[in-house]
């Protein structure tokens, strides 16, 4: 069965798109089929994170439209076999994707055998995001430890529990992964930012990882290539723990309190 | 404090801050979440209206939606002003 994972925020620039090329790469590394389709229609981004923007030639809405068939338009990724990447279309028409159409999509990847696919969300709550949600079987919910991105998350939450296919048929509830990212442990220890336990409280869920604040992760996007990839990062490593987490493993937090320097480290630096 | 203490003073602890703030926004707006779009602007014109006859505050007027199994109940309070004793 195809699981579909839905990358979202509603608030823009938290990290939805590294989150979600990390994601469907960790996934992948596991084994698993994986496409990773980029919803933000007019302004695509993924396939820069990914490394493959020269190499779209159909996009999302060809197949939509029929103009291209899905095996045209998936681009297999360079280090992974088992990865595909579905670029957004660079069109203005904010029309171009509709319900019928990402459901087709969806259906043709799950008869191609994928085992998950998942949505990069454009930021905000209006179609785009509505669509790249509403078929979701889990969702990933990105959060900064910063009020605005807090409060946008809740707004999101409270839409995936109601504005999805799960949540009309009223099967199942789309499983929810709070993922707290650009986490700052010596920030949170001086009192100046919002800590783990406090998302927790404010949004009543846990979370399913934390990516600690790191200048790899500019560097991944830099080059082209999923932070996740970096084993030597604390960014790929927690990265890491969070796609094994969302497998059904269970791994303790890292990276979420300050590390304590030894004495020659103090000294020398490093 | 010292002269070393204010070159390297830092951003005030504003953590707490945020997070009693988000605390009762959040806990606002889920108050409201998954209720019809049309409930302040009833909530204004029945303000208007309830004063045409008394003067009541903005926050006398409170509406509720509560859902139970299968159906919904609007619920909506008016707090009167306490009754003055009438002029002579």
């Amino acid at each position: 069965m195809t699981e579909i994972i839905v990358v979202t925020s509603g608030k823009g620039g938290v990290g939805k798109t590294t989150t979600s090329a990390s994601l469907a790469t960790g996934l992948a590394m596991a084994g698993k089929k994986v496409a990773v389709i980029d919803f933000d229609v007019g302004l695509r981004n993924l396939d820069l994170i990914m490394g493959c923007e020269r190499r779209v030639v159909y996009d999302f809405i060809n197949v939509v439209h029929g103009e291209a068939t899905l095996k045209q338009a998936l681009i297999k990724d360079k280090r992974n076999e088992t990865l595909f990447v579905l670029a957004a279309s660079q069109t203005r028409d904010k029309d171009a994707l509709t319900q019928e159409g990402v459901e087709k999509v969806l259906d043709e990847l799950a008869k191609e055998g994928f085992d998950f696919v998942v949505c990069d969300s454009p930021a905000g709550i209006e179609k785009g995001a509505h669509l790249a949600m509403y078929f979701a079987d889990h969702a990933v919910v990105v959060v900064n430890p910063e009020v605005s991105s807090v409060r946008d998350s809740d707004r999101i939450l409270g839409l995936l529990a109601s504005k999805t296919r799960h949540a009309e048929r009223g099967d199942t509830t789309v499983k929810q992964h709070l993922l707290l990212t650009r986490y700052n442990p010596v920030r949170v220890e001086a009192g100046e930012m919002l800590s783990v336990k406090d998302v927790e409280d404010i949004l009543g869920i846990s979370v399913v990882g934390v990516i600690p604040e790191s200048e790899n992760v500019l560097a991944a996007s830099n080059s082209g290539e999923p932070v996740i990839l970096r084993e030597d990062s604390f960014a790929g490593q927690a990265y890491k723990d969070t796609v094994a987490r969302i497998l059904g493993e269970e791994r303790p937090l890292r990276f979420t309190e300050v590390e304590k320097k030894s004495f020659l480290k103090r000294v020398f630096g490093g | 404090m010292g002269i070393l203490d204010f070159l390297r003073r830092k951003p005030e602890p504003s953590a707490g801050v945020a997070k009693e703030r988000l605390r009762i926004i959040v806990a606002q707006e889920r108050s409201t979440r998954g209720g019809p779009d049309y409930l302040p602007l009833l909530r204004n014109e029945l303000l208007e209206v309830i004063r045409k006859y008394v003067n009541v505050d903005v926050e006398a007027v409170m509406i509720n939606l509560e859902r139970d199994s299968g159906h919904e109940v609007l619920e909506l309070s008016v707090a009167l002003p306490d009754i003055k004793p009438a002029a002579p």
